[in-house]
């Protein structure tokens, strides 16, 4: 327990605090974007863990994080809303669809469910390219910063465009989300939902048998996972102030899915050091230029081989050992 | 019309010989194959060098591209799927590995042929146009050829010792190693001849469509959906699929041409609505 909590302190340290200090100190500013957008592409992956924890390979998690970037692009350029106002609604809104979605399609399992949700992606895409709200393949651009946060007159967020540079506000608003996805999803495994959730992974027909609410249980999951990626596509788009059709693709759902593989699937917070890891490593070889890609999946296919249940299953094989 | 049907049915022949090298994986192995569409286009580079560079016969060149990428998937069975199935607590892993594979294939296949768009000159010149159809004869060529060995390799796994093997394996991996099957050589055999075909339909097509780098995602995306239609692991449902895709594609482009570039999203959106209904698709084995 105490190490536990001593984790988390360190944890937490390191991300508001030490990860800061270092950017200063090196004077790295364009560390802070990289940061970004690993705790952002983190929360989507933490949703689409979740979905892997009911025992489905979710690849259309591009989808959401397309619709959620959209739900918020629109409402704050054509209605003019406040985007902290947008951000709940982005995610609402995906979890609402991915209801309605998944109704149908989480009848289906293995690499069914799998390949659907991968041909949602493009549907997603294609959608946006055709729809007229959407402003087709020119996308939305110069989305404005967002704005401030005041309860009685006290300002809780200052006004963006404001602020010295965007880039760290940002960074601390994707790293307070992600703390907060991954405290919600760790306490969400550890409740007695969680533990459903698990024997759904391992046989839902015994599940169901003893009267476990199946169809109930695994369209909440998804629908929570659906709102992490409208979430995280609604910051995306904020911090990158642009949203096109092809933000968010089919690479991005295979990339999701594979950060929780990495991660190690059967820990909540693999997809976090999975990302963190595929993500910096992909900008750290960057700099070899045509051998980046060979470089990388080359990689990956070692790190498979040797570690084919993750990066956190090294701990537990040193602690058998 | 003539002429839709005509070319439904020459695209439906194409993906249906992509379809069944990703089925057979997929059954045998329970390995959704992303790589597929890299072995594809690796298929028509080597049939575009030996072809159209070195001059050797096209028939050498769609060949060697066959053997090639045999003995490429062969040895990515023994040495990297067959290592992550033995060690991986859960049988998803094998999409990572599948997935960093095909990464790889693009890296490889980016950096030693380059992001141009290659073509072949024509194998038979000429145009077929009779009973209100108009078709190149190198697409009926080819066309033939698709079908033909559709027709061989479903005879293949029907009448010859390695093929009932393989649907042995298919149909129940533990009951077929207690009749004495070997599992670890017919897998490899399997993986290696579902590799090949992919390699040999992109060498034919490279005649026709040409091959760039960049296109082995969207066709293995493609041949997901076919074998989605069609039901995943089975033989006669990936050429069903092969066909009611290639015949929607074709239909769809005439029919849906004033409304733009929808004719995908309508296919998608179909299929979403099918697979909800009917999850395991036309012939598919439950829960796949």
């Amino acid at each position: 327990m105490i190490r536990k909590l001593l984790g988390l302190l360190f944890f937490l340290a390191a991300v508001f605090i030490l990860l800061p200090l270092f950017i200063e100190v090196t004077g790295r500013k364009d560390l802070y974007y990289v940061m970004t957008s690993v705790a952002l592409l983190s929360i989507a992956s933490a949703g689409v863990w979740l979905t892997f924890y009911i025992g489905r390979i979710n690849i259309g998690q591009g989808a959401y994080a397309l619709m959620g970037g959209y739900v918020s692009a629109i409402l704050v350029m054509s209605y003019s809303w406040s985007f902290w106002l947008t951000l709940p609604i982005a995610g609402l809104f995906c979890a609402g669809v991915s209801i309605l979605i998944g109704m149908p399609i989480l009848r289906l399992r293995g690499v069914y469910f799998a390949m659907v949700t991968l041909v949602l992606t493009e549907v997603a895409r294609l959608l946006a390219l055709a729809l007229p709200i959407t402003n087709g393949a020119k996308g939305i651009t110069s989305i404005p910063l967002p704005g401030s946060i005041s309860i009685f007159g006290v300002t809780l967020v200052p006004d963006f465009v404001q602020v010295e540079n965007p880039r760290i506000a940002f960074y601390y608003v994707a790293v307070v989300l992600m703390v907060v996805c991954y405290a919600g999803m760790y306490r969400l495994v550890n409740s007695r939902m969680g533990h459903l959730c698990m024997s759904l992974q391992q046989n839902e027909e015994l599940a169901s048998s003893i009267g476990v609410n199946i169809a109930w249980l695994r369209v909440v999951a998804y629908s929570i996972s659906s709102f992490c990626g409208g979430v995280s596509g609604a910051v995306f788009v904020a911090a990158t102030q642009s949203i096109y059709p092809s933000s968010f693709t089919v690479t991005d759902s295979v990339n999701f899915m594979l950060n929780c593989f990495l991660g190690g699937l059967g820990y909540v917070f693999g997809p976090m050091l999975g990302t963190l890891v595929l993500y910096l490593g992909w900008n750290l070889l960057f700099s070899t230029g045509q051998f980046q890609l060979l470089i990388y999946s080359a990689v990956m296919i070692i790190l498979m081989l040797v570690l084919p249940n993750g990066l956190l299953s090294l701990g537990s094989w040193r602690r058998k050992g | 019309m003539e002429q839709v049907i005509a070319n439904g049915l020459y695209l439906g022949a194409q993906y249906a010989l992509v379809a069944l090298g990703l089925t057979l994986i997929f059954g045998l192995m329970n390995v959704l194959n992303f790589a597929h569409g890299q072995m594809y286009v690796l298929g028509g580079f080597i049939t575009y060098v030996v072809y159209g560079q070195l001059g050797l016969p096209f028939v050498v060149a769609v060949l060697a591209s066959g053997v090639t990428l045999a003995v490429v998937g062969g040895l990515m069975e023994r040495y990297l799927f067959r290592t992550v199935i033995k060690r991986s607590h859960r049988e998803e892993s094998t999409m990572l590995l599948a997935a960093a594979t095909a990464f790889f294939f693009d890296a490889v296949i980016l950096l030693v042929f380059g992001e141009k768009q290659r073509g072949v000159p024509k194998i038979v010149k000429g145009v077929f146009n009779d009973f209100g159809v108009i078709l190149p004869y190198d697409r009926i060529v080819v066309g033939l050829v698709a079908a033909v060995l559709i027709l061989g390799f479903i005879a293949f796994m029907k009448f010859t010792k390695p093929g009932r093997a393989m649907r042995a394996l298919a149909q129940d991996r533990t009951a077929a190693q207690l009749m004495g099957v070997e599992v670890d050589r017919y897998t490899m055999i399997g993986f290696a001849l579902g590799a090949m075909l992919a390699g040999v339909t992109g060498g034919l097509l490279v005649s026709i469509t040409g091959v760039n780098s960049g296109i082995g995602g969207p066709i293995s995306i493609k041949a997901f959906m076919m074998i989605m239609i069609g039901g995943a692991g089975v033989v006669s449902g990936a050429i069903a699929g092969g066909f009611i895709l290639g015949m929607m594609e074709s239909v769809g482009l005439t029919v849906l041409r004033e409304y733009g570039d929808v004719t995908y999203l309508v296919i998608f959106a179909a299929l979403m609505i099918f697979l909800s209904i009917r999850p395991n698709g036309l012939m598919g084995k439950p829960w796949g």
